[in-house]
Formats: structure tokens, sequence, C-alpha cells
């Protein structure tokens, strides 16, 4: 069996594909590298693939039969970690899934598993830190705004969250360190890839881009913020470890300008 | 909007309900189906937290902080020379939709001084929640405070709008009320508690019958009490607790460690420290009743009336119950693994779920993520077995507290410190 290092586009349905084409052309692979990113096996052959919607969906429907529904959750939300070779430890887990009769998404005495549920529970836990601690501006074109820089890629998994608590209103969530937006007009959610001004920034109001009344609103939620803290209890060590400080720099109650 | 009155009033009224420590906007099922503004139906969120340690969930204020009665522990007490404010309707509505808007908040928590009568207030009270669900189309959390003494036909309304109601007992037994609060009388709390549980399950039944029922308070209620404020044990007050949690269904019960408000020689003087350790290690013993399937008698009784303050209460409990142990990892009922020290609810399930593929080892275990430096000392599993069947328990807790590090540590040592 020769040895391969796997190319694909970066995304899940690429990742899948792989998948597929790892056991039709029953290849022995050593590393599955997103493109872009170098590979690190010197002797052995490299094949782009390429993204196919079909084979994707037969591996992920495969898949979705063999594991529990909060399983199949994992193995999508540790994708989404985009840490280092986590292509190689999800097709580890695959090939425990499909190799076992019994469902085996919940055998944490199995390392790859295990590993695979620490890192989605990291994910998870960067999920709900997008969730609580976006705050939005209101723009003058009347949306509601953030910039959010997270650990990993978790704008897909929280657009559910933020389309069905702000139907209502049209707000756009933008990641700006991969550099894609979710944009909801009322309607559909869409992603959305734009250019951001300098000075926008990640807190404070400039009048330029925000609405009239924002900067105040900041005002009073840091006010609220400081009104509602009791002194003789205060633990700041209690209070970075809930709010860590790279986390900051997103919230008014934290913002300079407010 | 006039800003800066907005601001004052807002400081003066969200320090006024900051002793209120509920803070929580889980167990709701409020769905945005209407298009509308906000959803309540997934887990609650935190959306800060102060600098305390405490959640940031609601917008949690007062209406007003002008009140009729005068209740030592309670820093709006007629008595106490404070700046007053009220707010209008209309303003802690905008103010509410504009935090949630922007997500700051995942809702209302919106309590008051009592004000010309309990009705009169509770009236008020219930005009802000009707305005944001029917004005606003608002789906976001609302928690409403029942104003002790106030009628029947407000309260049946109250659920309707609330997600969730509560009345603060403060203070855990009949005596320590009458000490503290002469003029509140004890069966004023207990009233609206008896009536929001009748109407829960009255609600309950009939929506199983026609599905188009409205809600009513759907996350329940919930209520607290103050510790360390007068002498009760935590037997007292977890016997207490737990009567509540059984007699009315309360979804959370709240212990709130006493923060000195005034010179009243019936309460600690000002100054003294607030009594975190004990909050927690109730907190501890509440978890165990409600999630751990421990009865309240096992762990606090006659022989037994104040938790431990150097071990957690169910360390303390398995080390008074040593015949009850080692239980082997491998074959024991999830209920009995669950008792022991060290192994939370998470681990518990865990381990139930990896035994059926192979025996477990002390190396999987500690994956898995038990506190071991408790735990090893309970259990045996797949590698070989510990030898301290001989240890008595007094030695054995030395043992472990010299083996682990708590945070609590600084409060409890015996020395002083020099700085």
């Amino acid at each position: 069996m020769k040895e391969v290092v796997l190319k694909y586009d970066g995304s899940f349905k690429g990742f899948l594909t792989c998948i597929f084409q790892a056991y039709e052309q029953k290849l022995k692979v050593v590393e599955i590298v997103p493109a872009g990113e170098d590979q690190q096996q010197l002797f052995s052959q490299t094949e782009e693939v390429t993204t196919e919607e079909l084979k994707a969906l037969r591996v992920l429907k495969a898949l979705q039969k063999k594991t529990s529904k909060n399983g199949f959750t994992r193995i999508k939300w540790a994708f989404l970690s985009e840490a280092p070779g986590i292509e190689m430890k999800l097709y580890e887990v695959i090939k425990y899934v499909f190799a076992s009769k019994q469902e085996v998404d919940k055998d944490y005495s199995h390392p790859a598993v295990l590993y695979i549920t620490d890192i989605a529970k990291q994910v998870g836990r960067e999920k709900h830190r997008m969730e609580a601690f976006v705050r939005f501006r209101l723009t003058r074109d009347d949306i509601y705004f953030a910039i959010i820089e997270p650990d990993f890629n978790v704008l897909p998994i929280i657009l559910k969250h933020f389309r069905s608590r702000y139907a209502d209103q049209k707000w756009l969530i933008y990641d700006i360190r991969r550099k894609f937006g979710l944009y909801y007009n009322l309607q559909d959610t869409e992603y959305v890839s734009m250019e951001l001004p300098e000075d926008m920034g990640i807190s404070g109001a400039n009048p330029e881009y925000f609405e009239e009344g924002e900067i105040y609103f900041q005002k009073l939620w840091k006010e609220y913020f400081d009104s509602t803290n009791i002194k003789s209890r205060v633990n700041m060590r209690l209070h970075v470890q809930h709010v860590p400080k790279r986390y900051w720099k997103y919230l008014s109650e934290k913002s300079p300008f407010a | 909007m006039d800003f800066d009155r907005i601001k004052e009033k807002l400081s003066i009224l969200a320090d006024a309900a900051k002793y209120d420590v509920s803070c929580s906007s889980s167990g709701s099922k409020r769905k945005n189906t209407n298009k509308g503004l906000g959803d309540s139906s997934g887990m609650g969120i935190c959306h800060s937290f102060t600098q305390d340690g405490r959640c940031i969930s609601l917008l949690k204020i007062l209406l007003t902080n002008h009140c009729i009665f005068d209740c030592a522990y309670c820093v709006t007490r007629k008595s106490n020379d404070i700046k007053r404010a009220a707010f209008k309707v209309q303003e802690v509505v905008d103010l509410t939709i504009s935090f949630y808007r922007r997500n700051y908040i995942e809702g209302l928590f919106l309590s008051s001084g009592i004000f010309k009568s309990p009705d009169h207030t509770m009236e008020r009270l219930i005009r802000v929640a009707k305005k944001l669900r029917e004005e606003e189309n608002f789906n976001g959390y609302i928690h409403l405070k029942s104003i002790p003494g106030a009628s029947d036909e407000l309260m049946r309304e109250a659920g309707l709008y609330a997600d969730r109601l509560s009345v603060n007992i403060e203070i855990p037994t009949k005596s320590g009320l009458k000490l503290l609060a002469p003029d509140k009388n004890h069966e004023d709390f207990m009233k609206p508690m008896e009536k929001v549980k009748n109407e829960i399950i009255q609600y309950k039944q009939e929506s199983k019958l026609i599905k188009s029922t409205p809600k009513y308070a759907p996350a329940g209620q919930s209520t607290q009490m103050i510790v360390g404020a007068t002498g009760e044990s935590d037997r007292d007050i977890m016997y207490s607790s737990a009567f509540f949690y059984k007699k009315y269904n309360m979804k959370r019960v709240y212990y709130s460690g006493y923060v000195p408000v005034s010179n009243d020689p019936r309460l600690p003087s000002l100054g003294s420290a607030v009594p975190m350790l004990r909050e927690n290690r109730l907190y501890q013993t509440d978890w165990l009743m409600r999630f751990y399937g421990f009865d309240i008698r096992e762990l606090l009784n006659n022989d037994f009336q104040f938790l431990d303050m150097d071990i957690d209460p169910k360390l303390s409990w398995a080390l008074r119950n040593r015949h009850l142990f080692p239980v082997d990892i491998n074959r024991a009922e999830k209920q009995m693994i669950l008792r022991i020290p060290g192994i939370g609810l998470k681990s518990a399930n865990k381990i139930i779920q990896a035994r059926k593929f192979r025996k477990l080892t002390w190396g999987h275990l500690s994956r898995i993520g038990i506190a071991s430096n408790r735990a090893k000392y309970f259990i045996t599993c797949a590698s070989r077995e510990m030898e301290l069947k001989d240890i008595s328990s007094e030695d054995l807790k030395q043992i472990i507290l010299k083996n682990s590090t708590s945070k609590f540590r600084k409060d409890l040592s015996p020395q002083l410190s020099l700085f």
C-alpha cells in the first residue's frame, strides 16, 4: 500500500471527501492537510482531493447512522477547532466508528475518542462564549454589528442561536481573523466578506459609523455593570476565570470608550 | 430619553437590587415563534461577570427603592438614610429592549421596594412584563418578584407574563424573622408560593388537554435565604431548603452570605466578613441533595449540625461512612458512583459509558478527569488495589488535605496572617 498525504480545500465537505477517497482507494493516509499548509512527511506522495458533494454526503450519512446525535455533533465541532493534525485524529475516530459493530462514540477509554471529545468541548465553550460576549453596536444604517476574533471557527455554529433570538432586527457578526461574516437581513442569513475600515474598532462607537445614541447605551451598561458589583465580595481571580482577559476587548463594560 | 437621569436611577436601583443573588435565565421554554425579539428556550447565558465573580445574565433592578417596611437586614429599609429613586414603567421597558438588542442580557429581573401597598406594587411589576410581552413582542426571560401580601388574582396574572416568580424568604426560621422583620408575617411569604405552585400544576394539566393553554411561569419559582445574619445552624438552613424544594416544587433555593448593611445590634456589625466559604458549602450540599441522590438527613442531622469548612460535604459524608467503600468502579451502580468523593456528574456518566467497552484502570480514570487526589481512596478498579483499609478517617482526611490545595486555604488557616 502506498503512503499518501491528502490535500483538501479546508472545508468539512472536503474533509469528508478525503475520507471517501481513503476508503475507496484503500489508501494508507499519513496526513490530511488543508491547502496552503505545508506537509510534514518527506517520503510520501501528495494527492489533491477535489471536494465532491455526493461523496461527502455518503460519508456523512454513514457516520450519522453509526453515531449518536451528540457523538456526530462532537465530530463536526472538533473539525471546526482547526487544530493542527485534527484531521488525522478524526480519521482515526471515524475508522474506529466504521470498524465497530456497536456505537463507540462514547467510548471514553479510547484515546482518540477522548481527544475529540475534549477538543469538541473547547469548541463548544468558545461557541458559548461568543453567544455570551458578542456585543452588538447599532450602526447608522440600522444594523446591529459586532466584530469577533474567536479561537475557533464558530461562526457556522452560532448562526442558529442568533437567528432565532434576533429575528426582528438586522445584524452582522464579522470574524476578523477568518475574514468572513454572517449577515441577517430580516429574511435569511448569508455569509459575507468585506473590507472593514480600520477605525471602526472592536468597541467604542465612532459616530462616523454608529448611531448617535449608541455610545449612551454602552455607558448605561457600564454603569449597570459597576453598580451591580458587591464590593465587599470582590474576587478578581474568579472574575478573570469567568471572563478571561482575551475576551475583554469585546465587552463594552470593559471598554475605555464607555 | 434623558440619559443622565436614567443613568442615575440605574445606578441607585441596580445597587439596591444586587443583594438578590439569583440571576439565572434557564429553564424556560419560551420560543421565538412570532418573529419577534428574543428566545429563551435554550440554556441560560451569562453575558458578563461582576468583579465579585457572579454571573450577569439579567438586567436586575428594583422598580423603586421606596419601601414601607423596615426589615433590619435590608438595605432599602424605611429607616435607612439613602438616596431613593423610581423608574417609570416605560423606562424599564425601553432599557430592557435596548440592552437585549445589543446582546448584553437575557432578560429582565424586576423586583421592588413595597410602596403604598403590596397590590399596588405587584400591579406595577406586572404592567412592565405585560408591556414587554404584548407591545414589544419580547420572548426573552422575565423574572418577577412576587410581593408578599399581593392578591391571588395578581399572582395569577404575573405568571402569565413571567418566566420565573420568586419570593425571598430571607430568614430561614420563624423566630429569626420575628426578630429582624417584626412587621412581616411568615404566612405572607408562603401564600404566594402556594398560589404559584398550584397555578403551575393546574396550567400543566390543562395544557395536556388543550394545546393552546398559555404558559404559566415556565421556569418555575425560586427563593433565597440569607446566611449568617441570625444564628441558624447549617442543618436549620438546609432543612428549610429541603422543605421548599419538596413543598413548593422550587426550581432553586439561593443562599446569600449576609453582607452587613446596618449597625443594628441584632445583626453582624458593619465590616464583618461575608461568610462566603459557608455559602459555598451550602451550595455544594444543595447540589448533593438535588443531583446526587442524597437525602438531606444523611448530610446534616442532630449529631452533625454544621458542615465541615475544610472539606467538601461529600468527602465529609464519605469519611463518616467508610463501611460503604471502596466502590468497584467497573461494577457499581451509578447512584453509588455518584457518591464517591471527587467524582462529579459528568465523570460519572463518562465512567458508565466507557466501562461498557473495557475494564477501566487508573489511567482511564484520570484521563476521564476525576479528582483522583480524593477519589483514589474510595475506589477499586482494574489496576492494583490501594492498601488503605487500616487508615482511620481522621488520618485519611489529613492525607487528603495535605495532598490538595484549596482556594479557601487562607480562610481556614488557624495562623494569623501578618500582612
